[in-house]
C-alpha cells in the first residue's frame, strides 16, 4: 500500500487535533506517514502521539537550520521526501500556512490541490462547502499527487496503533527559502479553554453584548466551550482578531455553536454554518441568524445566559 | 518602485451566487465588484505610495477574468491606482489557482519587461467567492519570491517590508526583502472610497487589455481542460430546517434552552 503523507501541525512538539484527523482520513487512502518538521528534542513527545493515531511511518525532519523561516523550507521537506515515498496522496490541515505550503507544493510536484475539504472518501473524492455553506462540491484531482487541505472537526480522530517506524529525513534547504523570517512571536495567551477551530462546542458573542463578554465566557465555562466573536465585536476592541468567527476569521465546525447579539451577517455565516447543531439568542427575532437555528431564544442576552448558565452548573452538580 | 496590486471581480456576495453547468462559478449571469477582500491591498499599495512621497512609484492594478472583471480594475483606478491591466480570454474561462496564477504570474513579468522590475505584488487575503487563499503562494512560487502573507499591519522602508500578523497561536512580527509577495487582511486598515475627483480622474488613467498571446502563455495552459482538478458534482444544500423559537418571557428562555441542550445532550 501505497503511503499518504499528512503533515503535523504541532506546537513544541504538542501534536493538535486536525493532525490526528488527518491520520483517521490518511488511513482510507494508504499508509499513513506523518511527516514532523522540528526540534529533535520535541519528535519524541511527538511520535508517541502519532504512532498511537494510527501512522506506519514518521519522517522527522530536524529543524534547527529552518527554524523561523516561513513555509519554503518546509515545502522543499514535503518535496523531497514525496520524491523518495511517492505518496497516494499528501494531506495538510487548512490553516493559513497550511494552505500556503500546499500551494507552493502543488506547482513544484505539477499535482492538483483541493483546499477545505470537509471529507475525503476512499477514491479520493473530496467533499467541499462553498458560498458561505449554501453548496456542496465533491471534487477530484486529476493529476498528480492529490494535495488536500482539511478543515479541523472534519473527521474523527482514532486511538489504533501504527507501528510508528521513525526515519530521520535530511533534507537540502536552498538558500531561497531562507528570506521571509519571523523576526518576533508572542505566543498567544493559554486560556484554559479549547481551541476554537477544534472546540466540540463554541459559544459566540457579537455587538448585542455591548462589550461585556461575562455572560458569554461563563456559559462557555459551564458547557466546555471555546468563546467567539463577531467582527463587530472584534473591531469594537472588545475581543482579540483571534477569536473572529467568519469570512476572515476563523471557519468552525462544532458540534454546537450558540450565537448570542449576533445578527448573523452572510461573512460571519461563512464561518460558522456547517456547524451541526445552532443555538441563538438574540433580542430581535427578525435577526437573520434565526433563520439557520435548531433552537433560538429571542430575549436578552444577558438575562438569558446568566439564568441558564446557572441552570446547567446546577445540572452538572 | 513598481507595485502591482492583483484584484479580482467576484460575484456579489448579498446576492445569488450559484454554479454553471459545467460546475464552474457563474460569473457572467450575476452582479459582481471587486472584491472587498482586495480593496484593502489596494488602500495598502497607495499608503505606501503615499507615505514614500518623492519616490517614483507606479501603481497597477491587474485583473484576470470575462469582460466584466474591468470593473475590478476600473474601481482600483477611482481610488488611485495609477494603471491598470486586464487580461481577458476566452480560454481563461473555468481555470483553477493553477491556470489562475500562472496568468497572474506572467502578466507581472510582462509589465516588469516594459516598465521595469517589479518590486511588490500585493493580493488580498482571499476571494471572497473562493475563498482559498492559495493564489498569493502560488503567485509566488511562479515568480520564484518570497511570500509574506496576512498582514495587518504593513511598514517599509527601502526595500525592507516588515508586517505584524495574527498568525494561529501567535502574533508574529515576519521581516523579508523585496522583491516580495505580499498578501493583507481586513484588519489593515479601512479602503478608501473613490472620491468625485478619483472618479473623473480614472477615465483618463491608461488600462490595457492582454490576451493569453501576449503574455506567451499557451491557451491549453490554463482554463477548465488544463485544471488538475475536476469537480464532479455541486449540490445546493437543503436549507436548514426551520428549528423551534421561543419568546423569553419572565425567564422561560433559559429554562427552555437548558432543556434544550440537555435533551441534545451537551451538559
Ligand atoms: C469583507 C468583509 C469581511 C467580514 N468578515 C466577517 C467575519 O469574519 N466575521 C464576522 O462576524 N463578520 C464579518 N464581517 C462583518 C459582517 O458583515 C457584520 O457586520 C458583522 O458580522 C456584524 O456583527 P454582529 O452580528 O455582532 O453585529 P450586528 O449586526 O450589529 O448585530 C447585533 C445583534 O445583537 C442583537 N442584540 C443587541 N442587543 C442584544 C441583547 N441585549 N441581547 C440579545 N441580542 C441583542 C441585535 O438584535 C442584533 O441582531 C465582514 C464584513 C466584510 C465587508
Ligand atoms: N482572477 C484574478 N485576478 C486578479 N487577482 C486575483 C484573481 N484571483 C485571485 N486573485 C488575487 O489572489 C487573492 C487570493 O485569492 P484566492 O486564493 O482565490 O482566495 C485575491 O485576493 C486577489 O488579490
Amino acid at each position: 500500500m501505497s503511503e499518504v503523507l499528512v503533515l503535523v501541525d504541532h506546537v513544541a512538539g504538542a501534536v493538535r487535533k486536525p493532525t490526528l484527523e488527518l491520520l483517521a482520513l490518511a488511513k482510507r487512502l494508504g499508509e499513513p506517514a506523518a511527516v514532523f518538521i522540528g526540534s529533535a528534542e520535541h519528535a519524541g513527545e511527538a511520535t508517541a502521539k502519532l504512532a498511537a493515531y494510527g501512522a506506519e511511518k514518521i519522517y522527522v525532519v530536524d529543524d534547527a537550520e529552518i527554524r523561523g523561516f516561513l513555509v519554503v523550507p518546509k515545502v522543499e521537506a514535503l518535496q523531497q521526501i514525496a520524491a523518495q515515498a511517492n505518496p497516494a496522496a499528501i494531506l495538510l490541515v487548512s490553516s493559513a500556512e497550511g494552505k500556503e505550503i500546499a500551494a507552493r507544493l502543488a506547482i513544484r510536484l505539477e499535482s492538483g490541490l483541493i483546499t477545505d475539504a470537509v471529507d475525503i472518501a476512499k477514491d479520493g473524492t473530496t467533499t467541499q462547502s462553498v458560498f458561505a455553506g449554501s453548496y456542496t462540491v465533491a471534487a477530484k484531482v486529476t493529476r498528480g499527487i492529490p494535495i488536500i487541505t482539511v478543515k479541523p472537526n472534519s473527521a474523527t480522530p482514532v486511538e489504533t496503533a501504527g507501528a510508528g517506524t521513525v526515519e530521520q529525513f535530511a533534507v537540502t534547504i536552498s538558500d531561497a527559502a531562507k528570506t521571509a523570517q519571523i523576526v518576533a512571536a508572542q505566543p498567544r495567551q493559554a486560556t484554559g479553554r479549547p481551541e476554537l477551530t477544534e472546540a466540540a462546542i463554541v459559544v459566540s458573542g457579537g455587538r448585542g453584548t455591548g462589550g461585556d463578554f461575562a455572560p458569554i465566557e461563563a456559559l462557555a465555562d459551564a458547557l466546555g466551550a471555546a468563546v467567539g466573536a463577531s467582527r463587530a465585536a472584534v473591531d469594537s476592541g472588545w475581543m482579540p482578531h483571534s477569536y473572529q468567527v467568519g469570512q476572515t476569521g476563523k471557519v468552525v465546525s462544532p458540534q454546537l455553536y450558540v450565537a448570542n447579539g449576533i445578527s448573523g451577517a452572510i461573512q460571519h455565516r461563512a464561518g460558522m454554518q456547517t456547524s451541526k447543531t445552532i443555538v441563538a439568542v438574540n433580542k430581535d427575532e427578525e435577526a437573520p441568524i434565526f433563520e439557520l437555528v435548531d433552537f433560538g431564544v429571542v430575549g436578552d442576552l444577558h438575562t438569558v445566559l446568566p439564568a441558564a448558565t446557572e441552570q446547567i452548573n446546577q445540572r452538572k452538580g | 518602485m513598481n507595485i502591482v496590486v492583483c484584484v479580482k471581480h467576484v460575484p456579489d456576495a448579498t446576492g445569488d451566487r450559484r454554479f454553471e453547468a459545467d460546475n464552474t462559478v457563474d460569473r457572467v449571469g450575476v452582479d459582481g465588484l471587486l472584491s472587498e477582500l482586495d480593496e484593502y491591498a489596494v488602500e495598502q499599495a497607495l499608503q505606501l505610495k503615499e507615505k514614500r512621497e518623492g519616490e517614483d512609484i507606479t501603481v497597477t492594478a491587474l485583473t484576470v477574468g470575462p469582460e466584466k472583471a474591468v470593473d475590478a480594475v476600473r474601481k482600483a483606478l477611482q481610488m488611485g491606482a495609477d494603471q491598470g491591466v486586464h487580461v481577458i480570454d476566452d480560454a481563461v474561462a473555468g481555470s483553477d489557482y493553477l491556470g489562475t496564477s500562472l496568468v497572474l504570474a506572467k502578466a507581472v513579468d510582462k509589465i516588469a519587461a516594459e516598465q521595469g522590475p517589479v518590486d511588490l505584488v500585493l493580493l488580498g487575503m482571499a476571494s471572497t467567492d473562493a475563498s482559498g487563499g492559495v493564489v498569493p503562494a502560488m503567485v509566488a512560487e511562479r515568480l520564484g519570491l518570497p511570500q509574506v502573507t496576512l498582514a495587518s499591519v504593513v511598514e517599509t522602508q527601502g526595500d525592507q517590508v516588515r508586517i505584524k500578523r495574527d498568525g494561529d497561536t501567535a502574533t508574529e512580527v515576519i521581516g523579508g526583502t523585496m522583491p516580495l509577495v505580499l498578501s493583507v487582511t481586513d484588519q489593515s486598515g479601512e479602503a478608501r472610497y473613490p472620491s468625485f475627483k478619483g472618479i473623473m480622474a480614472a477615465k483618463k488613467k491608461p488600462l490595457e487589455t492582454y490576451t493569453l498571446a501576449d503574455l506567451g502563455v499557451d491557451a491549453g495552459e490554463v482554463g477548465l481542460g488544463a485544471s488538475w482538478t475536476e469537480v464532479v458534482e455541486t449540490a445546493e444544500r437543503p436549507p436548514r430546517t426551520a428549528g423551534e423559537i421561543v419568546k423569553d418571557e419572565d425567564g422561560s428562555g433559559a429554562s427552555a434552552l437548558t432543556e434544550f441542550l440537555a435533551s441534545k445532550k451537551f451538559i
